[in-house]
């Protein structure tokens, strides 16, 4: 086996990957996750846009991986520090345990927006708004789709573009993700609720990957999903429960007023915890949305400012999952060149 | 709805409301509408809370009416407002008490402005000194006067002779409260609570006994809003305003309506009247109105104050079924008399809304 050493952190989809291509190229790996179980936000999704696929069956691929190789994996990691000392890297964790590496990757993740920020919204204050983590949280369950009164909802609505896109929560970025989201949970909630009236209140309709226009168009034509092009100005409760959302219908030039059983918010990516202690600790770049800075967008995606530290995953950007996947081969490559002295990490334009 | 939510808004939107020495500016318009209740924000400040409160003979409005209706320029309107930084200065204040909601946004926005843009506070102070040989320096606290009863409100409650209860049935008064939208729609940070869940009205009436109404259409505007009302072919819109409310509060049967600008009693009373009128249609119990009151007429009735001196009598919508409800003695022959008692002559009674 090779002596090199490396510390992956992060054990979501990306820290996952990347730690078994390492591990399988010969290298000691060691994962750390802040968890007590593998899988990061995954393990919170019931069913992945656009084949409906279950996410738990993209994690037993990732335990397969896991499973194949010989990963020291360290759950409940809480990493109280993190510094490189000439070309050794030493990441120190609160119940003293530390661990030496000759390279680290970063998979620290991303957190969902803080819907709260959105207060005109009301989440947090009225019932029957929830997010769409807290949607797919109830699908994966498995239990009776019902609101917070306990009836099953006859109209829902789903509000795109919550923290992102938004210049008065700070976020000016696009979360990429969560257009097609709503429009698989709206198709997930019509087959679960066939009588029920869905409407996605939407800005733009982002379908950029393969396959996703033909699920907005199946939506559409087989679900009768109403999309209205508008943004949401406020949501408020009635006496009933329901919630009174007003928005501008922009297609139709009018503002409209309609009461839904439940709001669900589609929260947008955000910086983890994690990416802003971590980066702080290894003296990373960040960018100006907050996510870690590579060395170029283009042709060094996973390579940071630190040599022999490299990103993976929604640490720089959000990501959709086959993104991850590939992001993760390729920090796992930049890794081992780098520990090789192959040096093709260094390359500027 | 869960309240802890609005809680945890509420620790977000807090801000430094002096302790004393208040140089306090009155409306220009809050004097006609309801005359008792700058005299009595005074009365109570001066009276039961002890504090300094000085007014300037020679403050003028502030523009903001003018400003927000596109006939004051935005360059007149700051060189006003210098000129009442001036007399406040002048006579050794530092913080400034602004009646009205629209002065307070105003007086904000200028702030504001300077603070991003110095160099026009620069060319005002420019202007004021070539026209009046003012000059002036920036407030040290500016708030608005219900933030002032706000910061007292425990004060008050200890002083106070009735509660926001229902005498008779021991049971909160429902209370619906609308804060005028020049209070934290444009700088939220600025109010009490923020701008969406604001906090300054809801925190005297949970301290005076009451419980808060939460309605769908509480953030709306009252249906003052200048130009709905003061462009005259426009005032069908204001009605419309005030008419939406209503309809969206009434199902939770409030027994009031407080509010903290001089343009929303207004209209939220008076239109009540009107929309009896046009509509037939009345929002009280048994055909009577939704009582209106400001924050500082609440104060009185909390504190015993006679309703007569406090000015309640001037509303469209009667006050009486409050006063009844939280056991507040009055004398009806004396509603429409002077101060040495002489009858004045009761207004003749609308053909709908029962007073």
């Amino acid at each position: 086996m090779n002596k090199k050493r490396i510390i992956v952190i992060g054990g979501g989809i990306a820290g996952m990957e990347a730690a078994t291509n390492l591990s399988a190229m010969g290298y000691q790996v060691t994962l750390l996750e802040k968890e007590n179980e593998l899988g990061g936000h995954l393990l919170g999704w019931e069913k992945l846009f656009p084949t409906m696929r279950l996410g738990k069956d993209v994690i037993e691929f990732l335990n397969k991986g896991i499973g194949l190789t010989h990963i020291q994996i360290i759950k409940n990691a809480d990493i109280i520090d993190a510094r490189k000392n000439d070309s050794i890297f030493s990441v120190k964790l609160s119940d003293g345990r530390s661990f030496e590496s000759d390279a680290i990757i970063v998979a620290t993740g991303y957190d969902l927006f803080d819907a709260r920020k959105k207060e005109e919204y009301g989440y947090g204050i009225y019932d029957n708004v929830i997010t769409s983590a807290e949607l797919e949280e109830l699908f994966l369950s498995g239990k009776p789709i019902v609101n917070a009164l306990g009836k099953t909802p006859k109209k829902i609505g789903f509000v795109h573009c919550v923290g992102s896109r938004d210049e008065k929560v700070g976020n000016v970025y696009c979360s990429k993700v969560c257009c097609v989201t709503a429009v698989k949970q709206s198709i997930e909630i019509k087959e679960k609720i066939p009588d029920a009236e869905v409407f996605c209140f939407y800005m733009d309709l982002r379908m950029f990957g393969m396959h996703f226009e033909t699920l907005y168009k199946q939506a559409q034509e087989k679900h009768a999903v109403n999309f209205i092009r508008g943004r949401l100005s406020e949501a408020c409760e009635n006496i009933d429960g329901s919630i009174l959302v007003k928005v501008e219908d922009t297609l139709a030039a009018r503002p409209l007023r309609m009461s839904v059983d439940l709001l669900v918010l589609m929260v947008g990516i955000t910086p983890s915890e994690g990416t802003k202690k971590i980066g702080a600790m290894l003296g990373l770049n960040f960018g100006p949305n907050g996510f870690y800075k590579c060395m170029d967008q283009h042709t060094m995606t996973t390579v940071s400012n630190v040599p022999g530290v490299f990103f993976a995953g929604c640490c720089m950007a959000p990501r959709t999952i086959n993104n991850v996947f590939a992001d993760s081969r390729s920090a796992a490559l930049m890794t081992a060149s780098y520990l090789e002295n192959y040096s093709i990490e260094k390359r500027t334009i | 709805m869960k309240t802890e939510g609005k809680h945890a808004i509420w620790k977000d939107y807090q801000k430094d409301i002096a302790d004393d020495r208040y140089f306090y500016v009155r409306s220009c318009v809050r004097q006609n509408f309801f005359p008792g209740a700058e005299q009595t924000f005074l009365r109570i400040m001066r009276d039961v809370l002890g504090k300094d409160v000085y007014e300037h003979p020679c403050h003028t409005t502030c523009t903001g009416i003018g400003y927000h209706s596109d006939v004051v320029p935005f360059d007149t309107a700051m060189t006003v407002v210098a000129r009442q930084f001036a007399l406040m200065t002048e006579s050794g204040y530092e913080n400034l008490v602004p009646s009205c909601i629209t002065s307070f946004g105003l007086y904000t926005e200028i702030l504001e402005t300077w603070h991003h843009f110095p160099e026009t506070e620069a060319k005002v102070r420019e202007y004021l000194k070539k026209a009046t040989g003012r000059e002036f320096k920036i407030p040290k606290n500016l708030a608005h006067a219900s933030d002032v009863i706000y910061k007292f409100r425990k004060e008050i409650a200890q002083k106070a002779k009735y509660k926001l209860i229902n005498k008779n049935t021991g049971e909160p008064l429902k209370v619906v409260e609308h804060i005028g939208c020049h209070y934290a729609k444009m700088f939220p940070h600025v109010g009490v609570g923020g701008a969406e869940y604001p906090y300054v009205l809801v925190g005297m009436v949970e301290d005076w006994g009451g419980e808060i109404v939460d309605y769908p259409e509480r953030r709306h505007c009252c249906g003052f809003g200048f130009r709905q009302y003061l462009v005259q072919a426009n005032r069908g819109y204001s009605v419309a305003c005030s008419h939406k409310k209503f309809e969206s509060m009434q199902p939770y049967k409030p027994d009031m309506i407080i509010t903290n600008c001089p343009g929303c009693p207004m209209f939220l009373d008076k239109w009540q009247y009107t929309i009896a009128e046009m509509e037939g249609k009345t929002y009280g119990k048994d055909g009577h109105g939704i009582p209106v009151f400001t924050f500082e007429e609440v104060a009185g009735m909390v504190l015993g104050y006679d309703p007569w001196d406090i000015g309640l009598q001037v509303h469209q919508v009667s006050c009486e079924p409050i006063l009844d409800k939280m056991g507040i003695p009055y004398d009806p022959t004396k509603k429409f008399a002077d101060k040495s008692g002489q009858f004045l002559g009761a207004p003749e009674k609308p053909s709908v809304l029962k007073i």
